[in-house]
């Protein structure tokens, strides 16, 4: 044990300032990559409260929040963790089995879409019409919710 | 033991020592983590995949736009933001606590140790007002025809698309499974947070006990540095599946 861990002190050659140094340089990239997630959170609800949101634009802002996330999952992974500090054969075995993860979330979500276009088709047998206008006004008493989860706003049923 | 550290890499395979240059505890706390990521990867990717199956999801700037002791006003991802910035800085303060362990600085370890334990606390403290939030709310939504008073829970979602109804805009049950994905991983991710404090509560004790000081290192401090810094790593993703998009 002890042998292992004069190894691993041995490993950390930064000295003792400029590892302080790069905990809180860390922390500040952690923080401002939070806060431009935000502002791009509240520039995503500002545009859906407009008239006419912008459907792609919305698209590429929460593209970019991935990646901003990504990223800051390298900088706790790699400096916070020290796995960039080990050696890289330890590194692969963790970083390789999540590879996984490319496969996993293109399946599924895939997947996911494609329950959604069934349901809006009845399996392909007819078009789905997209709501435009989603506040229109419901004098039914029928406004689709169901015990079951399978709720459809009523304004489709016209 | 200085033999260990001036063996070239090429030499690690050939017996004698950890070919990874780690310990065993701290290699297994590595692959606990994977399989846990894992756990919470399967967790998130589900939920994706219903909110892809509908045609409309809650709208995350609506359902948590509250703060505490600020009544009705609306302040979209004020709050979550704010617990982010607590298990960040906390995270923080568990990678000086492991710095100091490395300078063998008992002292300097207990000090970021307490905060890291304050951190944890305080975030679940804010979960849970979040979750008394959500559960005790009275949202108007419209029920066969009928305006009923309806909270965020596993049975309940009051947050599907708006209708007009008596010249009034008011809000339908939306899909039923987002109070159950909500719940069930930020609980679990909150379990996660209540397990790591109870750890490093643990950690601060046997630090006050000298054990690390009588062993001649404080590798404990840094598997439970581990743990601590995957459980914010993990927010990461649940605040960006949740809360972002």
């Amino acid at each position: 044990m002890s042998q292992v861990a004069t190894a691993e002190a041995g490993h950390h050659h930064h000295d003792d300032g400029t590892q302080v140094k790069r905990i809180w340089k860390t922390f500040w990239i952690l923080l401002i990559i939070t806060i431009i997630e935000l502002g791009i959170g509240l520039a995503i609800y500002t545009i859906h409260k407009g008239d006419s949101p912008n459907h792609l634009l919305v698209l590429m802002f929460k593209g970019v929040v991935c990646i901003l996330t990504l990223a800051k999952a390298f900088y706790i992974v790699g400096v916070f963790m020290h796995l960039g500090d080990e050696i890289r054969n330890m590194i692969m075995t963790i970083v390789v089995p999540l590879l996984l993860f490319v496969w996993f979330i293109i399946a599924f979500l895939w997947d996911g879409d494609a329950w959604r276009n069934l349901r809006n088709t009845d399996a392909g047998s007819r078009i789905y019409i997209e709501e435009t206008n989603k506040k229109t006004s419901i004098p039914s008493t029928d406004n689709g919710y169901r015990e079951d989860g399978t709720n459809t706003p009523a304004q489709k049923k016209d | 033991m200085t033999t260990a550290t001036a063996q070239p890499t090429t030499k690690l395979w050939s017996g004698g020592k950890s070919p990874f240059n780690v310990s065993y505890g701290k290699l297994m706390m590595w692959y606990f983590l994977m399989s846990d990521a894992f756990t919470f990867g399967a967790f998130l990717i589900s939920y994706g995949t219903i909110r892809f199956s509908v045609n409309a999801w809650a709208d995350p700037n609506y359902v948590f736009n509250a703060f505490p002791f600020a009544g009705h006003a609306n302040l979209p991802l004020a709050f979550v933001s704010l617990m982010t910035f607590i298990l960040i800085l906390s995270s923080v303060t568990m990678v000086l606590a492991v710095h100091e362990g490395h300078k063998m600085n008992r002292k300097g370890v207990e000090k970021w140790l307490i905060w890291t334990i304050l951190g944890g606390f305080a975030f679940l403290a804010c979960q849970a007002w979040e979750w008394t939030h959500l559960i005790m709310g009275d949202k108007e939504v419209l029920v066969n025809g009928v305006i009923e008073k309806w909270g965020t829970t596993v049975t309940h979602n009051p947050w599907g698309p708006d209708v007009m109804f008596n010249g009034k805009e008011v809000a339908t049950p939306g899909p039923i499974a987002f109070g159950g994905y909500f719940f069930g991983i930020t609980g679990f991710h909150g379990f996660h947070v209540f397990s790591g404090v109870v750890i490093n509560i643990i950690m601060l004790i046997q630090t006050r006990m000298k054990i690390f000081e009588n062993r001649g290192h404080y590798e404990m401090i840094e598997k439970a540095g581990l743990y601590w810094h995957f459980v914010d790593l993990v927010w990461v993703f649940v605040f960006l599946c949740f809360y972002l998009v």
